[in-house]
């Protein structure tokens, strides 16, 4: 394998996880709360077709990832009013705004079928990225940029902030939380806020970094591997980093299996099944090595109740 | 002197209504700096409900709170944490995957750097005595150490006024006087504590005085020094505090409970197996088995109720038939019933009602399941009578076993296996956070049951409570199970030393007298 063609499998690999990244990152936020948030794939899709439409129409890529996290942010909210404060059941609600993101980027990604937009490349000058190893480093769009620097400050946020910390501490124990005095509805309703933004930037990769044309359930089902990776991670950024670029790795060797023709000794369903086999693994290997306890927040998708 | 100086706290006609019930009557009383003061009272009689006014959880509907003689409104925990009141509550609030450092970080509202509040929980672990990795995570520590950062978060904020919940309800005997010595020091150093329980010798050991409570009305501020447990008990529930009454020249029969070298292999991390166990309880005979907390009771229950069971049918024996190698459904056909320690989640399932709560232990016994089909008009029949004979406080058999406070769940537990008639009846700590009069109730259902012949185990750590109640005795200890005697001739001395782990020689293996 040549050196350009391995700089071309890294940057392939590291577009096709920054949106799984970007998604989960917001979800681990939302779950470390106490919340579950079943609807990424719904904001991830409101996201998407908001970006697009806003690219289509001003050109401006800034302004669609700004519109596309508000847009999912708002949609989270319908989340957070229906789980929050009306205490309705997080899975059953989560679904339904999954379904509800599907339907409204149907509808309204309609009139964009077929129509191409611009892709958001490097913001870089081209004469840093001449040489194929400066590629890795100039070569991305901002939303890989974004997406790694979220890590750092979620992981920063929650292990080294004082509100990272009232955040846990409302997921682990929100009785508790509340009896010393922390408003854990208020605390919930902003990681779901801040998970719902992250899930609607996600979206917007799709367009800006992936298939620069509409089409209808443009994000493949992404969230829900999102929502699995937070998971395989245990609930750390770092972890969530690392499973996030391995699917990515997996992703694109199916790409490139796909797109060679070479399938090596194996048969291609092998490396399309690939993504899936490689989920079982990781979480048999998980679930080996930490017997007993889970790393899980303890109040995960529990409606928080207070005694009167 | 004492007169001139105003009171620290004092409480002027307050009341609070709950729907359905008034849980404060116009209380009024006064604490004074550097007093301990008892809050005395049954469950329920409002002494939680009181305290959660003073520390601002809730608001009451009339009187006033004076503060260092001022009148003030504590609108939330925050505003009296900034007056200088802490609270350790009986339930701790904590947060078991994080550490010391940060569940103490949670609890504080000034905001301190992570060194610097490390250095300062230091301080206040050394002055006290109060010994804690501040790195730990919460879920490794034991009970005692979990009460302890209850403890230091409440002293960083150099509290002027300390309220402790039923501190000692979950500790051994040597935290509590663990505990006792810290709250002395504190007291001398001018804090006043407001200390809630219903055990009367801690109160004569520690407080100055004592306020009691009694249906949400006081009842009495008395001082504890002088009065006996026995006239506390009795403002406490308002009416002559009944003995345990044993029928006279009562004759125990046949062996029935045997237990023949019964052993248990090491699971958890906190827990000790029992080692080599033998006794020998009779019809209408209470064996009471004493020893500090994580000697092996645990373990005990489980391997008599049937948690834990091996293969030798003829480690215990009921009447001569071998039971050793079944579980706790065919052990409970086979009469014997069991009440382990710890009461929502492991006797009761706290999300279900009582009713069911009852069909999953009584359902063979009392045929409550026909042909898979639960008989709910049996279940909830025999819960209510459980309810009534026991003063169960529940709104029926319908209310969720999670909804009771301990004491009335604990009656609940205890009447449920009771009024099944069991032929051995083991139970862990009987009456634990039960107030006296329920105490007494409880002791006394037990003693008939005995009267009616059957066998019966009564595991608790508080010695009063065996013996008062028991025939005989045995210490565990480390496992072991020192020899059964009866409880008039062993002396709190020998008790003391058997928990200690001395044993006299071979006499452990000897068959009960």
């Amino acid at each position: 394998m040549s050196t350009e063609l391995l700089i071309a499998v890294i940057i392939t690999l590291i577009g096709a996880s920054t949106p799984i990244l970007i998604a989960a990152l917001g979800e681990l936020v939302v779950e470390k709360s106490g919340v579950l948030n079943l609807g990424v794939e719904g904001m991830m899709l409101i996201g998407a077709v908001v970006a697009f439409a806003v690219t289509f129409a001003t050109g401006n890529h800034w302004l669609a990832i700004l519109c596309a996290a508000i847009a999912g942010s708002a949609s989270s909210m319908i989340f957070a009013f229906l789980t929050l404060t009306l205490s309705a059941n997080q899975v059953a609600t989560g679904l339904a705004l999954t379904i509800f993101g599907t339907g409204f980027s149907a509808l309204f990604g309609q009139a964009y079928t077929g129509k191409p937009i611009e892709l958001f490349r490097s913001v870089f000058p081209a004469e840093l990225a001449t040489h194929p190893v400066w590629r890795l480093v100039f070569g991305h769009s901002p939303l890989v940029y974004f997406s790694l620097i979220m890590v750092v400050a979620v992981w920063f946020f929650l292990k080294k902030t004082r509100t990272g910390l009232i955040l846990r501490a409302v997921g682990e124990n929100d009785l508790s939380a509340h009896s010393i005095g922390y408003s854990v509805v208020l605390t919930r309703y902003a990681a779901v806020a801040f998970g719902g933004a992250m899930a609607g930037i996600a979206g917007s990769c799709f367009p800006l970094l992936l298939t620069p044309q509409w089409a209808e359930r443009l994000t493949a089902g992404r969230g829900w591997i999102a929502l699995a990776l937070v998971v395989f991670a245990a609930w750390r950024p770092f972890r969530l980093l690392a499973g996030a670029y391995l699917f990515g790795l997996v992703m694109t060797i199916e790409l490139y299996t796909k797109a060679s023709g070479s399938t090596g000794f194996l048969p291609s369903e092998f490396w399309a099944a690939l993504p899936y086999i490689a989920t079982i693994v990781v979480l048999v290997l998980i679930s080996l090595r930490r017997s007993g306890q889970s790393a899980a927040p303890a109040c995960l998708g529990k409606p928080f109740m207070p005694a009167q | 002197m004492e007169n001139t100086r105003p009171n620290r706290l004092e409480l002027i006609g307050i009341t609070k209504q709950f729907p359905g019930v008034l849980a404060n009557d116009n209380v009024s009383f006064a604490v004074k700096p550097g007093e301990i003061h008892a809050l005395l009272g049954e469950n329920g009689a409002g002494k939680s409900t009181l305290v959660k006014m003073i520390y601002g959880i809730m608001q009451p509907n009339a009187g006033e709170i004076r503060w260092n003689g001022e009148t003030v409104v504590v609108p939330n925990p925050k505003a009296a944490r900034k007056l200088g009141i802490g609270m350790v509550f009986q339930h701790f609030s904590l947060f078991e995957a994080l550490t010391v450092l940060e569940n103490i970080a949670l609890g504080m509202d000034a905001k301190i750097p992570a060194r610097e509040l490390e250095a300062r929980i230091r301080d206040v672990m050394r002055t006290y005595g109060l010994l804690l990795d501040p790195h730990r995570t919460v879920a490794t520590l034991s009970v005692g150490e979990r009460q302890r950062i209850e403890i230091v978060r409440a002293l960083l904020l150099n509290p002027k006024l300390l309220i402790m919940d039923e501190p000692t309800s979950v500790l051994t005997p040597q935290e509590v006087e663990q505990l006792f010595t810290v709250l002395r020091q504190l007291a001398s150093e001018g804090c006043s504590i407001l200390y809630i329980s219903h055990k009367l010798h801690e109160i004569k050991a520690l407080c100055d005085t004592a306020t009691i409570l009694r249906g949400g009305k006081k009842v009495d501020t008395c001082d504890p020094r002088i009065e006996t447990s026995r006239s506390m008990a009795e403002k406490m529930i308002g009416s002559g505090l009944k003995d345990i009454v044993k029928p006279e020249g009562r004759r125990f029969g046949d062996a029935k409970l045997v237990v023949d070298t019964l052993s248990t292999r090491k699971s958890g991390h906190f827990d000790v197996p029992v080692d080599r166990v033998s006794f020998t309880v009779r019809a209408g005979e209470i064996l009471g088995i004493a020893g500090v907390a994580g000697n092996g009771q645990n373990a005990l229950l489980d391997a008599l109720s049937g948690e834990i069971h091996g293969d030798d049918r003829n480690a215990i024996t009921i009447d001569g038939r071998g039971i050793g190698h079944l579980d706790t459904t065919e052990r409970r056909k086979q009469g014997l019933c069991a009440v382990p320690e710890e009461r929502n989640g492991h006797a009761a399932v706290g999300d279900f009602s009582l009713a069911e709560n009852s069909v999953l232990t009584a359902r063979d016994r009392l045929g409550m399941v026909m042909l898979g089909l639960i008989n709910s008009g049996a279940a909830k029949t025999y819960t209510g009578k459980v309810i009534a004979d026991f003063a169960v406080k529940a709104l029926g058999p319908g209310s969720t076993a999670g909804s009771l406070s301990g004491g009335n769940l604990q009656k609940y537990i205890m009447g449920r296996e009771i009024l099944q008639k069991p032929s051995v009846l083991v139970v862990s700590q009987p009456t634990w956070g039960v107030d006296a009069g329920a105490a007494a109730a409880i002791h006394q259902a037990l003693v008939d049951l005995a009267a009616a012949g059957s066998a019966i185990v009564v595991i608790s750590q508080d010695l009063d409570e065996l013996r008062a109640l028991c025939d005989t005795l045995a210490v565990i200890n480390m496992g072991r199970l020192s020899a059964a005697r009866p409880v008039k001739d062993i002396s709190i001395e020998e008790i003391g030393l058997l928990m200690g782990g001395v044993h006299g020689g071979e006499e452990r293996d000897a068959v009960p007298a």
